[in-house]
């Protein structure tokens, strides 16, 4: 019965409940899109480390795996790498941002498609001039972009020779040489990446490496995609942490507000359950559950909205943004919706039960 | 007229305090009430009748003096056990209806079965009740679908649900056209009779009243006659 009355209660006022359920949902599609750009953006670049085909990776000493700064090493440390036991290939790139977390990578195509296996064109081919660029689909896709077209890069002029395949390494790529010398790092490189004899001997190379090397950066690509992670950038912890404490206020206030004004609309219906003999936990009751109520389909449509916001980035910014779904977030956001919702419920909550049955009745 | 008192009320106090002025509203009231009465209680605007309703109801604690229902004396109860006594001896109709209008009539006489812990299903004695008062073909329906007579009449079926000790009825008919307060009043004397209900009513209405065995008048806070 006191189920009856909470869903006819929501029912009998549609707008309010409307309003607030999508409030509700607004707070846990923030959550959830935010959680799953962050994994999806951190999964695909190691996605896209993985697509190298390295055994190694190596990093200029004092650099930070995963930042996008040019430490630099010099080009002639790959023939020192070449000369290792174990290692039959070794190749570089620079890499530079271009802005927001989009880089340009420079590469010695060759070699990279020995180690990685090619690239897969959709459209066009490798490099035929310095000004070459090649782009993956969805940069291709966000920026209207065909083999052949023109496009403006670090303030030049660029031919897209070629469209491929994501999933190897980065999205933009021009020849190495190119990129250095417009970069002021000649002969110098940002990351090397080593492929082996036998995988099976990457942590004794690693090793011995490190003896040599004491000072760089050597990972397994293991160990270097594991870095990949919301721990190992700095601040995304702390910044997610705010939109949550954010995505808990909005909930709270919304809630309240529509609470505190759905008790004063009620006021007299307060009085009549209170005629009957109910409590103040039986009003308490009735107030929560409809709270709850709010925040479950609240949860149910930010779900459900997170999908729009991954459609929306898939079709608008798909080289810029990656989102992932987060279902093991599911039950946080839930939760986290659900007591903030209960937060704000709880005033206009204790106002309701404490409400005298006199007064109540006698409100117009 | 010889059942015993089912309501004992002796120099009862009331005081409203408004800020820092207080206002007495009953002022040594005192009444004896049968079971199975049906009793009309008249008087001007600010006698107390209102008040005399709430205190009898539990809705509000007396300041001072003795009010028994049933054997039990509301002058020392706590809030908790006023709410328990509203479940279980008083039922109330007002002049307003005061139904539930997220609820149909149905749910409206349900939700106070609910409160008082008991079953949903009603005994088959109800039912006759709801033939009675001419409202089992409306019980699906929401208040705002429903005449002023009929949502007044489902409030009687909501009131008597539970079987309390006491119906206390606030000006029933007050809102409604002379056909609907003569059926209203008709449905309150059958109850009376019928079923044995003790009834206490307010009512400006002469003729309202004369549906009663017996009427007191009330004024400044005492009843007078």
């Amino acid at each position: 019965m006191i189920n009856k009355l909470v869903i006819e209660n929501l029912r009998h006022r549609p707008v309010r409940t409307l309003l607030s359920v999508l409030a509700i949902g607004v707070e846990v599609t923030m959550m959830l899109t935010l959680v799953g750009l962050s994994r999806g953006m951190l999964e695909d670049s190691a996605r896209r480390a993985r697509g190298v085909g390295a055994d190694i990776w190596v990093r200029p000493p004092g650099s930070s795996a995963i930042s996008f700064s040019s430490a630099p090493m010099p080009e002639g440390i790959l023939r020192f790498f070449e000369k290792q036991p174990h290692v039959v290939l070794a190749s570089g790139s620079v890499i530079h941002p271009i802005g927001g977390v989009s880089t340009v990578t420079g590469l010695e195509i060759d070699k990279f498609n020995q180690m990685s296996g090619g690239f897969n064109y959709r459209s066009g081919g490798p490099f035929e001039h310095p000004d070459d660029i090649i782009v993956d689909e969805r940069y291709a896709a966000q920026h209207k972009l065909r083999a052949g077209d023109k496009v403006r890069l670090m303030n030049r002029g660029w031919r897209v020779s070629g469209v491929v395949e994501p999933g190897k390494l980065a999205r933009l790529i021009v020849p190495l040489k190119t990129l250095q010398d417009l970069t002021g790092n000649t002969g110098k490189l940002t990351q090397v990446y080593l492929k082996l004899d036998d995988p099976k001997r990457t942590e004794d190379v690693i090793a011995a490496l490190k003896e040599k090397l004491p000072d760089y950066q050597i990972y397994s690509i293991e160990e270097f995609t594991s870095l990949f992670s919301v721990e190992n950038v700095p601040g995304l912890r702390a910044f997610i942490g705010v939109i949550v404490v954010l995505s808990v206020v909005v909930g709270f206030l919304v809630v309240f507000l529509s609470l505190y004004t759905a008790v004063l609309e009620r006021t007299r219906e307060i009085g009549i359950l209170k005629a009957l003999g109910a409590t103040p936990g039986f009003v308490l009751t009735v107030l929560m559950r409809e709270t709850a109520l709010l925040a479950l389909v609240g949860t149910a449509l930010g779900i459900l909205l997170t999908y729009g916001t991954r459609w929306l980035i898939m079709t608008l910014v798909p080289a810029s943004l990656t989102q992932m779904i987060v279902p093991d977030w599911w039950p946080i956001a839930g939760a986290i919706a659900l007591a903030g919702a209960l937060l704000g419920a709880s005033y206009p909550g204790w106002k309701a039960a404490r409400q005298d049955a006199i007064e109540a009745l006698s409100y117009e | 007229m010889s059942e015993p008192s089912i309501i004992a009320i002796h120099d009862l106090y009331k005081t409203y305090r408004l800020g820092d002025v207080e206002v007495p509203a009953l002022r040594g009231v005192g009444l004896e009430v049968a079971r199975g009465e049906f009793l009309a209680v008249i008087g001007p605007s600010g006698s107390g009748k209102s008040t005399l309703f709430h205190v009898l109801g539990g809705l509000t604690p007396p300041t001072a003096g003795r009010i028994v229902i049933h054997g039990k004396d509301l002058a020392h109860m706590t809030e908790a056990e006023r709410t328990k006594l509203r479940r279980e001896e008083v039922g109330f109709v007002f002049q307003k209806y005061n139904l539930l209008p997220t609820l149909t009539a149905h749910d409206n006489i349900s939700i106070a079965r609910y409160i008082a812990g008991k079953p949903l299903e009603t005994d088959a004695q109800f039912a006759d009740v709801l033939d009675l008062l001419g409202i089992r073909h409306r019980l699906h329906h929401k208040p705002r679908a429903m005449s002023g007579g009929e949502q007044q009449r489902v409030a009687i079926a909501r009131a008597i649900v539970n079987h309390p000790s006491i119906l206390l009825a606030d000006e029933p008919t007050g809102n409604l056209d002379t056909k609907n307060s003569t059926t209203v009043l008709g449905v309150l004397q059958d109850l009376n009779q019928r079923l044995g209900q003790t009834i206490l009513m307010i009512t400006h209405n002469p003729e309202a009243a004369a549906y009663a065995h017996r009427i007191v008048q009330m004024r400044d806070g005492r009843v007078v006659s």
